[in-house]
């Protein structure tokens, strides 16, 4: 059975997610200090805290994570999780992951804060990850911050709200996939992107 | 922008089962919480509250198993609410399956319990319920007065004397991600959402405002995005007595112009 560990970061609700991975045949190992590479096929950073918090809490779990991807291992951050994998945040002080050069900033301030609700994710090239869906897909954002990656390769689909921000990021040859919005709370399209996460660990 | 108008389906909860009043009283049945969650799952709801109306310390285990059993058939947005009083209850609600918890006559009781809530969880789980009623006894739309709408606590039990636009603005400041604005008024009447209080609510604050208290048309979402521009659509009676469908209602809407997710 394949297993994926979540991180957990001691906050909110992973309970969904656990649920939309054992839908899918895959073992869920709820997690707040990774050890051993050799107890998971995948990882996920899931959505919820705060940045500085986050990244202050994470400790050697950072090491851990750097070297996971160092062996193209793949891993999935959803929400907070993908803005960890840049360096800085505007929501406060604290370094991120750094796996990609960039900034996470926060949503133009004439738009109600925070981005609440279905949007459309508008494709902009081919990935595995969003393998079988259509264009425009629907799914369910809850965030202040987006990340604005300095390489523009990286982003697979944009999404507009006030500004058109990267709502899908991946690296197929790093492995490291990030969704702005929640795969385990969008449906249909969003246990079809989970599903082509898992088929990744599987390999 | 192409950020979606959300049709929320809700279910009020007493004793393990669905029920539906007017003004908050007069309840009747309207179904088991589990089957209901998964028909509007199915049907294309974009989410869904569960409000515990009996809330107490000794039904709250049955709640919980509820809540349980309820955010495991969900792949959409979960707020749950009722008798939540502290942060730990909330971090219980949310460690069952919710996504969301709605607090209400406690944030009344004690501000600072947004904050708690919102710094601990995050601002995105913390939604303030309003139940809000026209000064006066006056559900005229055109009644103008300073203290136009004044909020209740304790299921629309108890009057507060507090400004229910003051009230919203003073919650958004203390870190609420989303406001759940009840009409008293309309509550069950079917006779459509109070556009005034839901517009000036949405006037006043720069977070999502969830409109509820009396659709019973499909003009009435109509009305609500239109004219008060509300974020989302609360609806009880008219999904459970299935005299609408959510497809219905999305379709309907869309054919209006309305973004909807379809």
């Amino acid at each position: 059975m394949t297993k994926i560990g979540i991180l957990d970061y001691g906050v909110g609700n992973l309970y969904s997610l656990k649920v939309a991975l054992e839908k899918l045949g895959v073992q869920p190992i709820t997690t707040s200090s990774l050890v051993s590479r050799n107890d998971y096929d995948g990882l996920i950073l899931p959505g919820v805290g705060n940045f500085s918090r986050v990244t202050r809490s994470l400790g050697r779990t950072k090491d851990f994570l750097v070297d996971w991807v160092k062996d193209s291992n793949p891993l999935l951050g959803v929400c907070l999780g993908m803005q960890l994998f840049f360096e800085s945040s505007e929501e406060g002080p604290g370094d991120g992951l750094a796996l990609f050069s960039g900034k996470v900033r926060k949503l133009p301030s004439n738009m109600k804060i925070p981005h609440i609700g279905w949007n459309l994710l508008r494709t902009r090239r081919e990935s595995r990850l969003l393998e079988g869906l259509g264009n425009d897909s629907w799914v369910y954002f809850v965030h202040s911050f987006y990340p604005e990656p300095t390489d523009k390769q990286i982003v697979v689909a944009e999404t507009d709200y006030g500004v058109d921000f990267a709502s899908v990021i991946t690296s197929e040859t790093k492995q490291i996939y990030g969704t702005q919005f929640h795969p385990e709370k969008s449906g249909i399209a969003g246990e079809r992107i989970l599903k082509n996460f898992v088929a990744m660990c599987r390999n | 922008m192409t950020l979606a108008k959300r049709i929320i389906p809700c279910l009020d909860v007493k004793d393990g089962r669905v029920v539906k009043g007017i003004h908050f009283v007069k309840l009747k049945d309207a179904g088991n919480p589990v089957e209901l969650a998964s028909r509007y799952r199915d049907e294309g709801a974009d989410e869904l509250v569960f409000l515990d109306i009996t809330a107490s310390p000794e039904k709250r285990k049955i709640m919980k198993n509820i809540v349980r059993s309820v955010a495991r058939e969900l792949d959409i947005p979960f707020t749950v609410g009722g008798g939540i009083r502290s942060a730990d209850d909330a971090r219980e609600i949310l460690s069952n399956g919710a996504d969301k918890v709605a607090i209400n006559t406690k944030a009344i009781e004690n501000p600072s319990l947004v904050t708690e809530i919102a710094d601990r969880f995050g601002q995105q789980c913390c939604v303030v319920a309003i139940d809000a009623k026209r000064a006066g006894g006056n559900d005229s739309q055109s009644s103008k007065n300073g203290k136009q709408f004044e909020i209740y606590s304790y299921g629309a039990r108890k009057a507060t004397g507090i400004d229910a636009l003051e009230w919203a603005k003073r919650v958004e400041g203390l870190g609420a991600g989303e406001l759940l604005v009840t009409s008293i008024d309309r509550d069950g009447t079917q006779r459509g959402y109070d556009i005034e209080l839901t517009r000036s609510m949405c006037d006043s604050v720069n977070i999502p405002v969830i409109a509820s208290g009396g659709c019973g048309k499909l003009e009435h979402f109509t009305e609500v995005f239109q004219a008060a521009n509300a974020d989302a659509a609360l609806a009880a009676s008219i999904f459970h007595y299935q005299e609408y469908s959510v497809p219905n209602v999305k379709s309907y809407l869309k054919e209006k112009g309305i973004l909807v997710r379809i």
